[in-house]
């Protein structure tokens, strides 16, 4: 293949990572930003997602289609409901405090992952798309498939930003990010808030898993590299700011494509990682964030 | 300071620990006698986490690189060149020093959550370079060092690493150090402001201390610390690979302080000597041994956040350090 359509494959491949990365992302950025807390189970509920997408279309085996669907719709419930008996169990007790919390979601990865590694076993299990069919470019055929993951992403980012934008509840969400003391004595539930906003990161995050799941297969261990990306992602973007982390997402998802098709993937996330320490560092409210005030 | 009575208890409290693990080895058996051997260098490495979390309050993710740093430092020059074990010891803890210099002077700009961030992405830039680099680090195979590389000659008598009585002492030479010197640096002046700073950082600054100089000192012991535990672990038990780099040992390393104490001494060993033994015996049973490691972080943040001999300081012994 000639350097013109391989850029294109890369830059296509680096398209589709990305629409997952910013579903994946904007889940780690709305707790952090609403609940000032790092969600380092992130991943793990990804897997999650992924897992039970697995498990449900094996249930729904006859009918790939509508197994695909009602995993869809399911598995993040069921991560949804996972993420919020942890918030009542766990983070609740700890008042949400910074340090504490972070300590308390490495508790949960390795609970949520070991308990995987016992229930679903060490082998990574594929899971058939829902449909075949091929694009035909001039130069070579795509996966049908993952355009159309893109197109659930870019839906899925669509509902999140109406979500924020117009309902009551996002407004109740955005109030609590900008003042959590202010928004509670105007009668926000502060508390239900992060209870809904920690189950619905966790619900975008398992979206994102069953998406991937029929491109990837499910494994236990397959959560490590979204959560990293997910933090390189928010970071970049601005820690707390939903527009940044969808640019970021893209620009991060589509470089990583196109260095992992030319140079090495390897190569690719060590400069990836050292770009955002030194992000943090040197601009510690991201590179599209609005620097915030001392408090 | 309140008397030299206080004092002499810390200092017999300490020496008696030394002294009862010095007897141990003509106790146990083969098993455990490895096994505490193994405990004691993992133990030097939590020992230095605990100098930064427990006593400068800086929370890291990260310090599988300074003790991976000991690890290769140490085990690169000597499974590449004829050179001596003591030096290859040396050249690692060069290399920690020399990373946690780096490191600190760039990654304390950062604070709170932003300084844990940079910590583990740094860590983990350190571990991909392991695998990325595997023709000379051999990856996530690793490489064992022979017998004859770990051997030491002093004044005519050679003594090999891989012989069971050098390596018990030589991990209780290594963990001595680290705990008298963690116990040295917390009663020293340098240890007072390192508290200070952990309490409340904005007030020390405005007594006129240059917290990014104690900090940064506060880093430098903890991965030199770390990195010497890493040597010891290429010298004493052979084996070099980037599993040891890995967000997990990390993690390690935070538990183990944590399950003993933050800001205890004895703590780190108390947390190493007792998560190692739940790790074996959970091994016995599952696959899924790890579960342990979630089950123990979760009950101590949620009960017990000041670890077993923290909770027994508070009730019992307030003079323990």
């Amino acid at each position: 293949m000639d350097f013109g359509p391989h850029l294109f494959l890369a830059l296509l491949e680096g398209t589709v990572t990305a629409f997952v990365l910013a579903v994946t992302a904007l889940g780690l950025s709305l707790v952090f930003g609403v609940m000032r807390v790092v969600n380092v189970a992130h991943g793990e509920f990804y897997m999650l997602g992924a897992v039970l997408a697995w498990w449900l279309t094996t249930l729904l085996a006859g009918y790939p289609a509508i197994g695909f669907l009602v995993a869809l719709v399911i598995a993040p419930l069921i991560v949804g409901a996972v993420a919020l008996t942890a918030d009542w169990l766990i983070l609740r007790r700890i008042d949400y405090q910074p340090e504490s919390t972070i300590v308390a979601t490495i508790g949960m990865l390795y609970i949520i992952q070991q308990l995987v590694l016992t229930f679903y076993g060490p082998d990574a299990r594929p899971v058939e798309p829902p449909f075949y069919f091929r694009v035909s470019f001039p130069w070579f055929g795509y996966s049908g498939y993952k355009l159309i993951v893109a197109g659930a992403s870019a839906l899925l980012l669509l509902g999140v930003w109406l979500a924020m934008a117009r309902t009551r509840l996002g407004l109740y969400m955005r109030a609590t990010q900008q003042n959590q003391e202010m928004a509670q004595a105007f009668g926000v539930p502060v508390r239900r808030i992060y209870a809904t906003v920690f189950a619905l990161g966790a619900m975008l995050a398992a979206a994102a898993g069953v998406l991937v799941v029929p491109i990837q297969q499910a494994h236990y261990l397959m959560g490590l590299d979204p959560l990293l990306l997910s933090f390189i992602v928010v970071i970049v973007g601005g820690l707390g700011s939903l527009r940044g982390t969808v640019v970021a997402a893209f620009v991060i998802g589509i470089s990583d494509g196109v260095i992992s098709v030319f140079f090495s993937p390897t190569l690719a996330k060590i400069i990836a990682t050292l770009f955002v320490a030194m992000v943090l560092v040197y601009r510690p409210s991201g590179l599209f964030g609005q620097p915030q005030e001392e408090t | 300071m309140s008397g030299g009575g206080k004092g002499g208890r810390i200092a017999a409290l300490h020496l008696a620990v030394i002294a009862v693990l010095f007897a141990a080895q003509f106790l146990l058996p083969a098993y455990h006698h490895g096994n505490v051997a193994r405990i004691m260098v993992l133990t030097s490495f939590a020992v230095g986490y605990n100098v930064l979390l427990g006593y400068t309050g800086l929370l890291s993710l990260g310090h599988a690189m300074f003790f991976a740093a000991g690890l290769y430092g140490a085990g690169l020059p000597l499974y590449y060149f004829e050179i001596g074990a003591l030096q290859a010891f040396g050249l690692g803890l060069l290399a920690s020093l020399a990373l946690a210099l780096c490191f600190g002077l760039v990654a304390l700009r950062a604070s709170g959550i932003a300084f844990l961030i940079v910590t583990l992405m740094f860590a983990q830039a350190f571990f991909l370079a392991t695998l990325y680099f595997n023709e000379i680090t051999l990856g996530d195979q690793g490489f064992v060092l022979s017998e004859q590389a770990r051997t030491v000659t002093l004044g005519g008598v050679s003594f090999s690493f891989a012989d069971p009585v050098v390596k018990y002492n030589a991990a209780l030479l290594l963990f001595a150090c680290c705990m008298l010197g963690c116990l040295a640096l917390v009663r020293s002046p340098i240890g007072r402001v390192l508290v200070a700073i952990r309490e409340n950082e904005p007030r020390t600054r405005m007594l006129g201390y240059n917290t990014y100089v104690y900090k940064l000192i506060a880093l430098v012991v903890s991965g030199v610390m770390a990195g010497a535990a890493g040597a010891g672990y290429a010298l004493l038990f052979a084996y070099v690979g980037s599993t040891f780099a890995t967000i997990q040992y990390s993690i390690y390393a935070l538990l183990w302080t944590l399950l003993g104490g933050v800001g205890t001494v004895l703590g780190p060993f108390v947390g190493t000597g007792l998560m190692f033994y739940l790790i074996d015996i959970a091994g016995d049973f599952t696959t899924s041994y790890l579960l342990v490691v979630g089950v123990v972080l979760l009950v101590l943040i949620l009960w017990y956040p000041k670890g077993l001999l923290g909770s027994l300081r508070a009730r019992w012994l307030p003079w323990l350090p």
